[in-house]
């Protein structure tokens, strides 16, 4: 590989509006190469416009794209060496699935014994060998979603879209096809530009993520980073459950206005009698609900004096009760575990 | 919550708790009207008229044969009609044609590239002149075309005149004037035909995706690639089913080719003129069997060619 590599995309302050909605505002962020690179965030914040900008289907309105490191402005999707798995899936309905699988080869005009041998290899590595003579309507959901990585990837592009691929599969499917994908993608080597709204696909597939917001990128980081230390009270509600405490609660707690912002089982449910250890804070409350979960309970705490934290707390012990509403309890963790907020919200909100 | 006051059903009430509990009752009733209509009006005509065919006019008493034989149908294979029916038919192809290639621009460009207003605009001016009598329309062209007409004005007008001469000077199609002419019956067919085009396309176009047109680009065919392999091929069924109308109308109409042309009867003129004037029934019959003959073979044809896949 070549050392310190150009980034395989590169977004340089991108704005793209849609009549009067700005879809991104000066969004930037670099994507490595062979990276699985998520973009997360709710509908509406600008994700998939991104993704159809690296692809070519839209133009920005300002700022610079670069793919490997060529500004890509006013190149067709057709000149670009990037393929999209679509939401859809965009199967062509009239070919079958091998016709699908090696539509880009016939469109370059590859000789027809080498096409027919490059698609059976691809259908053999997502695993759906045998089945080429196939309409797609006569495929399930899932084999549908192969299909489309297939007639994606056999041209071995440099950069794979890949647009919420799994949003129509069921449950246990999607978890199936999470963990194959991953395989997949560090198999072939190739920068996977991943969209998606489920902040656990992005945690567990990605090796980093950005999260958008209105429009702005709110934070690029690891999983674990973005999880742990969240940039912003948006971040840390919007990847995994947080308690944000704004700077009125936070003064109460801890003494200082910065809001900050803590994860529900980084708290401790305790008996009110019991004191904090070293370096912990405590507070006393009252449940006011109790949530089973299965392998945990999460618990909705009235705190003494005003406001509301949510406890998550594992089943470990079976024998243990569960806290039931009414039940007077003191809540402790440890200082460290709070999350101090640059902004409260997200970027974009007032 | 207070107590429900429960009223007595209503006898429509009744009447539809007891549909609902009998839904065999209420698809008999729904589906009666229509089924007796083509069951029994429709399709009973049209094998009254196959039947007809088969009868024959006995030459000297010119009276009605109810008997079943094959005499109108050879009478049919006579020069003299064969050629109406190939006249008749060679119109029909280059009137489907024709409109097949200006109404899928048209089409291609409402559903694809049209803003939601000029789109409504546009499907306003397609549809617009089926609101108005058919008759008034085809008079009009008569109008238009006539030697003293519009387009022999404006040809003045332009210095064109020779042009008109040339095209009319054509052989076969021409004539001395467009009004007189073949060119002139294929005009004014094109234009009252061709909504019967555009709207099908138009349908089969909607249903195409617009990730399917990305996907193709996606994955690398340049526009013109993307058009043939994709576009195409989905909106097919949406050519087919218009050429269906535009082949099927004009090989039965008997008012253009009358009012505007030359005096060579088309299908529709010779069953009028045999069912009316001549009375021979039969071979009016055996004339609209041909139509339908036609049209058999074109969707055979059609099926073959892989029209209906994408359906």
């Amino acid at each position: 590989m070549a050392p310190p590599s150009v980034p395989a995309v590169r977004f340089v302050d991108v704005s793209r509006s849609f009549g009067d909605v700005r879809a991104i505002d000066r969004v930037s962020f670099e994507v490595e190469d062979g990276e699985f690179f998520a973009l997360l965030g709710p509908s509406g914040s600008g994700k998939t416009t991104c993704l159809r900008l690296i692809a070519g289907f839209e133009q920005p309105d300002a700022g610079d794209i670069l793919i490997h490191g060529e500004d890509v402005a006013g190149v067709p999707p057709y000149a670009r060496d990037v393929n999209t798995v679509f939401q859809d899936y965009a199967l062509f309905p009239h070919m079958t699935v091998a016709a699908n699988v090696e539509y880009s080869l016939m469109i370059r005009k590859v000789p027809a014994a080498e096409r027919r041998r490059r698609a059976d290899e691809m259908l053999e590595l997502v695993k759906l060998g045998g089945l080429g003579g196939r309409k797609p309507r006569q495929l399930s959901g899932g084999q549908r979603q192969r299909v489309a990585l297939a007639r994606a990837l056999i041209n071995r592009p440099r950069v794979l879209l890949l647009d919420e691929p799994l949003g129509a599969l069921d449950l246990k499917l999607r978890e199936q096809m999470q963990v194959e994908l991953k395989a997949l993608q560090r198999q072939v080597g190739i920068t996977f530009v991943y969209v998606t709204h489920d902040q656990g696909e992005a945690l567990s597939m990605s090796d980093r993520l950005a999260v958008f917001d209105r429009g702005r990128v709110e934070q690029i980081g690891a999983p674990g980073e973005i999880y742990e230390h969240p940039a912003s009270g948006f971040v840390a509600g919007f990847v995994g459950v947080s308690n944000v405490c704004d700077a009125e609660l936070a003064r109460r707690l801890t003494g200082f206005v910065r809001p900050f912002t803590i994860r529900p089982e980084k708290i401790r449910l305790d008996d009110p009698e019991a004191s904090p250890g070293d370096g912990a804070r405590g507070v006393m409350g009252a449940i006011d609900s109790a949530l089973y979960l299965g392998a945990a309970t999460r618990y909705t705490v009235n705190l003494a004096g005003g406001g509301q934290l949510l406890v998550l707390e594992q089943n470990v012990d079976a024998a243990k009760p569960t806290g039931s509403p009414g039940q007077r309890v003191r809540l402790t963790w440890q200082r460290r575990h709070e999350q101090p907020l640059q902004r409260e919200g997200g970027r974009g909100s007032p | 919550m207070t107590s429900t006051v429960v009223a007595p059903p209503s006898s429509l009430q009744r009447l539809s708790t007891a549909l609902y509990l009998h839904p065999r009752v209420l698809l008999a009733l729904l589906l009666g009207p229509p089924l007796l209509w083509l069951g029994v009006v429709y399709l009973g005509a049209l094998v009254a008229l196959l039947v007809q065919s088969f009868f024959h006019v006995d030459e000297f008493s010119g009276l009605v044969v109810r008997q079943l034989s094959l005499e109108t149908y050879r009478q049919l294979f006579t020069i003299a009609n064969l050629d109406v029916v190939v006249r008749t038919t060679l119109m029909a192809t280059s009137v489907t044609v024709a409109a097949a290639v200006l109404a899928f621009p048209l089409a291609y460009y409402m559903v694809r590239r049209a803003s939601l207003r000029l789109k409504a605009f546009l499907y306003l001016g397609v549809m617009l002149p089926l609101w108005s009598s058919y008759l008034v329309r085809v008079y009009s062209w008569k109008l238009i075309l006539a030697k003293e007409g519009v387009v022999t004005w404006l040809g003045d007008r332009l210095g064109l005149t020779w042009l008109l001469d040339a095209v009319l000077a054509l052989p076969v199609v021409g004539g001395p004037s467009l009004s007189t002419s073949y060119l002139g019956t294929f005009l004014v067919f094109l234009y009252v035909w061709l909504p019967f085009m555009v709207l099908p396309i138009v349908a089969a176009l909607e249903r195409v995706p617009r990730s399917l047109v990305e996907a193709s680009a996606d994955l690398g065919a340049h526009p013109t690639q993307t058009f043939r392999r994709v576009i195409l091929p989905l909106a097919f069924p949406g050519v087919v089913a218009g050429s269906i109308f535009t082949f099927s109308l004009t090989l039965g109409d008997y008012i253009i080719p009358g009012i505007i042309g030359g005096s060579q009867p088309f299908i529709g003129q010779a069953v009028y003129q045999h069912q009316g004037t001549a009375g021979n029934i039969p071979m009016a019959a055996a004339l609209t069997v041909v139509p339908i003959a036609i049209m058999a073979v074109y969707l055979a044809l059609a099926r073959r060619l892989g029209a209906f896949e994408a359906l």
